[in-house]
């Protein structure tokens, strides 16, 4: 079982879509990586898998091995700044062009599921993270299923649930709450992420998607809540082109200064060929989501 | 040699054979099922020692019975389009509610909204009708009307809880889109307004099979500017394209935010790849518009209000009435019959 060598197995559930579970699947994989973990991506969002993108290596294939399918690098271990090993599996790198559409039906999905469960030679991990489609269908069912079945007693973490404030939002991700409660899947705790929006010329900042919705829920449902992230253009900018994230002289974030950081000149940091990992260090979210791995990391490794 | 999906899927036999009444099966589905509907179900080879295959191979094969009664259900309704997008959160309710608010201002008008997204439905909490159930009577059931000519069908309404998770695979999902279409009274209406979930899978292939016989007037697929979205947008007209829907036009959603204090405009999900105009000439579809992003869009929806009555001196109001006429225009029909002039 390719499983077996991973110490904990966390899913990135949302019942809604858009929200950022892939963003926040990035994110807590390259802060789990920059706190020196072995980490492992799975991308079960078959139909609309944004996990290649994330990373910055569409352009790249699975190959087959005889422990199994080898999953994508992002980089490797680097002892001296403490960063673990990252690495990437979705449906994107099997694809022949990256517009054709996947149409399948449950059954096939299934299929799916259970062999990227099954099938893909992770090696040692610290943490392996699953990201998953929005909803409560075949992917999740399967899921639970298979990881049900085949994983080690104690394995299995439990489920970052991410959310944005606004209540049509935060009413399908009720459900899926439920839908954890049901299947014995243990809630770590929720994002809310896109909770505000601060404007680069004046600094006001506008609840673009309301605010304090998530950590309602998280009350009402007694689960915890992990904090609010905002959204920062700068960090959909590093993704996008792979720039640096640069930002004007004063900001601080969580009483540290990172303003007016260029790191040499800015025009040139577009085609910065640095590692994904380092370039996020410089962007304001990195901190933020530092604070949410420490406390995923935690809940998790207290439980064990 | 690398594991692939290089062999181009079979996805044009998938859509091409409409939905057969499903066998009732003894046990689960095994991996490589070529699924029990399908032509070759209980005669493929990974059928040998299934203990289904007996079941499959002589369920009776041929299109579903039901297509024919869906299309006597909705012959009265004129036309009938779908709001898609490969990705999620990107404004596909929103759009939906807002477009069958612009076509109800017409009184002549009746307007329904079907809600596909079995999973997540979001149209009761935006049209403000989370708490209605189903009235059922002989002719069927009925829609909740939100308006006088504006009707609305969704799980939500069946549901005991609000709350509640529908933990539903995908034949049993096939199995409510069915009953909307062919259970419901929806009666004479104007439009017919199909909203659905992300992606490209069981409940999009079903509302293509089930309404292919009583004809869909195209697709409105919505999309925020940024390629992660744009990504995932292209694998739906690449669906519509294979499945035969017209796409009426592609709608960019969130496209500039406009500081409320400084009216400083930033792109919060920036273009970086020219955002939905260069997807649309790219995919050679027409750009109906592009619609800033309103916080009070947001908080409109989770009162249920309508965003036209109440901010319509906004940008955001004059842009997606914009869009709105382009929809009929693109429908062919005089703009005037849609949104009637200010």
């Amino acid at each position: 079982m390719s499983l077996d060598r991973i110490k904990h197995i966390v899913l990135i559930l949302s019942g809604k879509g858009g929200v950022g579970k892939s963003s926040t699947t990035t994110q807590l994989a390259l802060s789990l990586s920059l706190a020196g973990k072995s980490v492992g991506v799975l991308d079960i969002d078959l139909t609309g898998p944004s996990i290649p993108r994330l990373f910055g290596i569409e352009s790249a294939k699975v190959t087959q091995a005889p422990g199994g399918w080898v999953p994508v690098p992002v980089h490797a271990a680097d002892p001296a700044t403490n960063t673990g090993a990252l690495s990437c599996m979705s449906l994107g790198f099997l694809l022949r062009e990256r517009g054709d559409a996947v149409v399948w039906r449950g059954p096939k999905k299934t299929a799916m599921v259970r062999q990227f469960l099954s099938d893909v030679y992770w090696g040692d991990l610290d943490y392996l993270l699953i990201d998953t489609p929005p909803g409560t269908s075949d992917e999740h069912i399967s899921l639970a299923e298979t990881l049900l079945k085949t994983a080690l007693p104690g394995q299995v973490a439990g489920a970052v649930v991410v959310t944005t404030p606004q209540a049509v939002a935060t009413a399908d991700v009720r459900k899926e709450l439920n839908f954890c409660a049901k299947t014995g899947i243990n809630v770590i705790g929720v994002v809310e992420n896109m909770s505000g929006f601060v404007c680069p010329n004046c600094s006001e900042c506008t609840n673009v998607f309301s605010k304090g919705g998530g950590e309602v829920m998280a009350q009402e449902f007694g689960v915890k809540f992990l904090g609010s992230v905002p959204i920062d253009p700068q960090f959909v900018m590093l993704v996008e082109t792979g720039r640096r994230p640069v930002y004007p002289v004063g900001t601080e974030v969580n009483g540290l200064d990172i303003g007016g950081q260029t790191h040499g000149n800015p025009a040139a940091d577009v085609k910065d060929p640095e590692q994904l990992v380092r370039k996020y260090q410089s962007c304001s979210l990195c901190p933020l989501f530092g604070d949410i791995t420490k406390a995923v990391t935690e809940v998790v490794e207290g439980r064990v | 040699m690398a594991p692939s999906l290089e062999v181009p899927e079979p996805v044009e036999e998938v859509l091409s054979h409409p939905i057969k009444a499903a066998p009732k099966l003894v046990a689960p589905e095994p991996e490589h099922c070529p699924g029990p509907e399908s032509e070759t179900a209980g005669k493929a080879d990974s059928c040998a020692g299934c203990p289904n295959q007996a079941i499959c191979a002589s369920a009776p094969k041929g299109p579903d019975p039901d297509i024919p009664a869906i299309t006597a259900r909705l012959s009265g309704i004129k036309h009938k389009v779908l709001v898609l997008s490969g990705k999620g959160g990107v404004g596909k309710s929103t759009f939906t509610s807002l477009l069958a608010h612009a076509f109800a201002t017409n009184p002549d008008n009746t307007v329904g909204i079907m809600d596909t997204d079995i999973c997540g439905p979001s149209i009761p909490k935006m049209m403000g009708v989370e708490a209605e159930t189903i009235h059922v009577s002989g002719g069927g059931w009925s829609p909740v009307w939100v308006l006088d000519n504006l009707g609305v069908m969704s799980v939500q309404f069946m549901l005991p809880n609000r709350d509640d998770a529908v933990i539903w695979r995908g034949p049993k999902k096939n199995g409510l889109i069915k009953q909307f279409l062919k259970d419901v009274e929806w009666g004479d209406m104007d439009f017919l307004l199909v909203d659905t979930p992300p992606g490209t899978s069981d409940e999009h292939l079903s509302v293509n099979s089930f309404l292919k016989e009583s004809g869909v007037d195209g697709a409105v697929v919505l999309t925020t500017p940024q390629e992660v979205a744009l990504l995932d947008v292209r694998k739906e007209i690449d669906f519509c394209r294979k499945a035969g829907i017209k796409v009426l036009g592609i709608v960019e959603n969130m496209s500039g935010f406009v500081c409320p204090k400084c009216t400083h405009e930033s792109q919060i999900f920036q273009a970086t790849t020219g955002g939905a105009r260069a997807l649309a000439k790219e995919m050679n579809i027409p750009f109906l518009g592009a619609v800033p992003l309103d916080p009070r869009i947001g908080m409109a929806s989770d009162y249920g209000e309508s965003f036209f009555d109440a901010w319509p001196d906004s940008p955001a109001c004059t842009a997606l009435k914009g869009v709105v006429r382009r929809v009929g225009e693109e429908m062919g029909l005089k703009a005037g019959s849609v949104l009637p002039e200010d």
